[in-house]
């Protein structure tokens, strides 16, 4: 069976990273599943970890008010869940739940924030990591903005 | 003489011919579907290429362009599916069967199919981008071991807004395709994938090196669905893009659905995208 540290080396946001740094991420990390429809965090809640997906896949939600909950995004297999771990005031955004059996890897972002701390250039290095992700994901928001299939 | 990229020689291309509306159906709110076949002659063939358009002509009220959205194998009728955005297709909703509407064509050049054997090919579209692809994917399912691994990517504005669901199911049964569906917005009754088109790549695995593109939808999914392949690795000649313009003529005389030094209706729709990368980005083209 794959240890904690070969499935974090092998899942593509860890992809080339230093080993050192890898064993110090480790040392962060711990194996969690999810049932079908269980909500993994919810909306104002401590963002204590964040997820490095293996299988299954989530929905991120945000409640709309009386527009009800609106799905947003779907995350899976090789993607990461959550980044407002890395942010003041660590609070969640979104309301994440699992539309399938989820098995992932949990981050504790506390911990994980510690070690950046002492070690910046791995603070850094996550830091690159978690900007591109944020990237592509400001940039998929802009696109769902734009209604690109809109009747006109 | 028109010379079109079917090979099909006609006396007067600007002349349009008379069909019947065999069937007429939505597929969505606001997207229809209409077969049609030669009034005169039902069992008459069509011939066209994927990726081919058509002038349909509402008598009366004017001419719309649309793609073909038919297997090119079954020539006894032809699908065309349309959006309803604007006074011509409006008119066209309306049709009943029976009715007789003009058609002009086919036109324009085709997906690049008979190069793309041996290679894995990877289908990204969008909204009613299905309907100009679905011939290619229709020839690819047909010759299927002639093509290496086959992905269909799709995007939709809502779960509602899904052409062809029951047909993507059939194909994701019967076939070996890796087809993903994703919508822009959705409820929490949705089950699939949310998220613009492009995430659907994090779901696939790409051999860059011998994958050929083809990509279609509005203008700027496809920009962003051409930088995610050329991201991936894809070079800029394996990816086709089909662009839509302002086509009057159809032949490339009028000049209305000028691209640069190209005409969209002759030269295109589809083009490989290293013939248009410099154009691309120019908005005001």
């Amino acid at each position: 069976m794959e240890d904690l540290s070969g499935i974090l080396r092998n899942h593509p946001f860890m992809k080339d990273l230093d080993e050192n740094y890898l064993k110090q991420i480790t040392g962060c990390a711990s194996n969690v599943a999810y049932h079908e429809d269980e909500i993994i965090f919810r909306e104002g809640d401590k963002a204590e970890k964040f997820y490095l997906i293996r299988t299954g896949k989530v929905a991120l939600e945000i409640n709309g008010r009386d527009k009800g909950n609106l799905r947003i995004l779907t995350v899976g297999p090789g993607q990461i869940l959550g980044w407002s771990w890395i942010v003041s005031p660590y609070k969640w955004h979104f309301e994440a739940h699992a539309l399938e059996e989820v098995r992932a890897i949990a981050l504790d972002g506390e911990c994980l924030r510690n070690k950046c701390e002492d070690d910046p250039k791995m603070g850094y290095e996550m830091l690159k990591r978690f900007s591109h992700i944020l990237e592509q994901r400001l940039q998929s928001t802009r696109m769902q903005l734009l209604d690109v299939y809109k009747r006109v | 003489m028109d010379n079109n990229k079917s090979g099909l020689m006609k006396l007067d291309p600007m002349t349009p011919e008379a069909v019947k509306v065999k069937k007429i159906f939505w597929e969505t709110e606001d997207v229809f579907t209409i077969e049609l076949v030669y009034d005169s002659d039902e069992k008459r063939e069509f011939r066209f290429k994927p990726g081919q358009f058509n002038m349909l002509y509402a008598f009366g009220v004017g001419e719309s362009a649309i793609s073909i959205s038919s297997d090119s194998s079954k020539k006894n009728s032809l699908l065309h599916t349309i959006h309803k955005v604007g006074y011509v297709t409006n008119v066209l909703s309306k049709l009943k069967k029976g009715d007789i509407i003009g058609l002009r064509g086919p036109f324009g050049s085709s997906w690049p199919l008979e190069e793309a054997k041996g290679k894995d090919i990877c289908i990204i579209v969008g909204g009613i981008g299905l309907a100009p692809l679905r011939p290619s994917i229709y020839h690819i399912l047909k010759h299927r071991k002639q093509y290496g691994k086959f992905v269909l990517l799709y995007g939709a504005r809502t779960p509602r807004d899904i052409l062809y669901p029951v047909e993507l199911e059939s194909w994701r049964k019967k076939y070996d395709i890796q087809i993903e569906v994703t919508v822009d917005r959705a409820d929490s009754t949705w089950r699939g994938h949310v998220g613009v088109v492009t995430t659907l790549l994090n779901y696939v695995e790409l051999n860059p090196e011998k994958t050929r593109a083809m990509v279609c939808g509005p203008e700027i999914m496809m920009k962003y669905a051409v930088d995610e392949l050329i991201k991936n690795g894809v070079a800029e000649k394996e990816i086709y893009v089909s662009l839509e313009r302002n086509m009057k003529c159809a032949l490339g005389f009028c000049g209305h659905c000028q691209y640069g030094p190209s005409f969209v209706c002759k030269d295109g729709p589809v083009f490989s995208f290293s013939n248009v990368t410099d154009i691309f980005e120019i908005k005001e083209l």
